[in-house]
């Protein structure tokens, strides 16, 4: 059992409780990404809307050109009232968010209170900076937080890059190779005033769009029944999109994407028949 | 040069114990009892800010009587060691039984070598899926561990409310039964203790995860007996 003197107590953070223990893993020294495969885990969004926000992330993590999960998950509650979800190297990410949640409960208990949601935005922030010297060996996590602020009874988003510098967003955040692709769906659909079931429609739109443009993004798996997780976090806590809403949402999504290529010719693109000298 | 005088060891673990049990019996006591959905722990304890009754873990709740300092830091400590295992192996391989041997290393080990004992008494309490698997570890200022089944009571005048416990608890009392058990045997006769005396917790059998839940002061009226 740990014990510690008064001058040199680790206090209420558990990362510090863990490296004065040796239990933190070491930095590795040559760049880990250059010379084995490491699993990746790629795009995240979060959208504000009226009641709070809506966080979502894709099934797909690959190692290289090569799909090594299509189940994975990247969206995790943080406590009741926030949640993160990861992009990067998908170990350490994992390990991040493990250790994230624990550190908010461990302060939570130690301290008898909890932590204000710009507390646990700064805390994830620290993390991912002392994430850096690995990010430099290729095991790099970039994160996005999101909370309901229970002071300010709004929902809040914080986005990060791999040096912990942790921005406010006020509406949406992605993050991930399909990051780019995601955003700008979310970007065009954005207002103020979205409800639930809008958000989580943009949500699906934007990480559809994200799979159809790149390739490390996993779409809907209509085959296996592998669908983006998604949850909305508002003043009831953080709530899970259950899987049948997230199948009949993509469904509506298939359906309009479908009509409009009705009637359209697709050219071929390099064909002989078409190809050369014909007047 | 002086020399010391020759003190019988018996004399000095007396002594200790003498100056450990007063420093206890200088606070309120705390009672903990089993009932059909979970664990009760009931402290007499005026203050609404500093806590004798917290969580440890998932299942796992903890109380101290006697000195603040002390069994806060045991405390603390106790979070550490779950935490860490939790983080280390898994979150179902923290178990109050070890940490109660913990606990009573720690005690024993400060009550036969350091300057002066801790002047505590501590409860580990673990609730299981059933009240036969609820498990109540009583540890004394001296690491000696007990192991109670159906409630317990830490505190200086501990025997005499055990006492009145003993009469007012029976196997199957809801939570409003178990916390009238409770505050009966705690008050005694003579007095009545109201709701801002009462520090009251629950490890609720039917949790999902974290099982601890405070009965904060605004809602505990509903639940006491009428006065």
């Amino acid at each position: 059992m740990p014990f510690f003197t008064p001058g040199d107590d680790p206090g209420p953070s558990f990362s510090s409780l863990v490296r004065r223990l040796g239990l933190s893993p070491e930095t590795p020294s040559s760049d880990v990404g250059a010379r084995l495969a490491v699993t990746h885990a790629t795009t995240v969004v979060a959208i504000r809307f009226v009641d709070g926000v809506v966080i979502a992330g894709d099934r797909r993590a690959t190692s290289g050109n090569l799909i090594s999960h299509r189940a994975i998950e990247k969206v995790f509650p943080a406590d009741r009232y926030s949640g993160v979800a990861i992009a990067g190297a998908a170990g350490p990410a994992m390990e991040m968010v493990k250790l994230f949640q624990l550190q908010l409960e461990h302060y939570e208990k130690v301290e008898g209170s909890q932590l204000s949601l710009e507390g646990k935005a700064n805390q994830l922030g620290q993390m991912v900076r002392s994430n850096l010297p690995a990010a430099m060996q290729g095991l790099a996590v970039v994160p996005i937080f999101a909370g309901y602020d229970l002071g300010r009874q709004t929902g809040r988003l914080f986005q990060y890059d791999v040096t912990g510098g942790r921005y406010e967003e006020s509406n949406h955040a992605s993050s991930g190779s399909g990051s780019l692709h995601a955003g700008t769906v979310v970007k065009l659909g954005f207002r103020e005033g979205l409800t639930r079931n809008e958000s989580v429609d943009l949500a699906i739109s934007a990480l559809f769009q994200a799979a159809d443009e790149d390739s490390a993004t996993g779409g809907p798996d209509l085959v296996r029944g592998i669908y983006p997780v998604i949850a909305t976090i508002t003043a009831e806590g953080f709530t899970r999109v259950p899987d049948g809403e997230i199948a009949d949402r993509f469904t509506g999504l298939l359906d309009v994407l479908a009509s409009r290529e009705i009637g359209i010719t697709r050219l071929p693109e390099n064909s002989t028949e078409t190809g050369g000298d014909q007047r | 040069m002086s020399m010391p005088f020759y003190v019988a060891p018996e004399q000095v673990m007396k002594d200790r114990a003498d100056y450990a049990r007063k420093g206890i019996a200088r606070g309120r006591s705390l009672v903990a009892a089993v009932y059909d959905e979970g664990i009760l722990i009931c402290a007499e304890n005026p203050s609404s800010t500093l806590r004798k009754v917290s969580e440890i873990y998932d299942r796992i709740g903890f109380a101290g009587v006697g000195k603040y300092n002390e069994f806060d830091q045991l405390r603390i400590a106790g979070v550490r060691a779950a935490d860490l295992k939790g983080f280390a192996y898994s979150r179902e391989d923290v178990d109050a039984r070890s940490l109660a041997n913990n606990y009573a290393q720690i005690l024993g080990q400060v009550f036969t070598h350091e300057m002066k004992p801790m002047e505590v008494e501590i409860l580990v309490a673990e609730v299981g899926q059933s009240p036969a698997h609820d498990q109540l570890f009583h540890i004394l200022y001296d690491g000696t561990v007990m192991d109670e089944e159906k409630f317990t009571v830490l505190g200086g005048e501990a025997e005499t409310i055990a006492t009145r416990l003993e009469e007012l608890w029976s196997e199957g009392l809801d939570l409003r039964g178990a916390l009238a058990a409770a505050v009966g045997a705690l008050s005694g006769p003579d007095r009545a203790l109201a709701a801002t005396d009462l520090e009251v917790a629950v490890l609720e059998r039917t949790a999902e995860r974290r099982a601890f839940r405070r009965i904060e002061r605004n809602v505990l009226p509903d639940l006491l007996p009428e006065a």
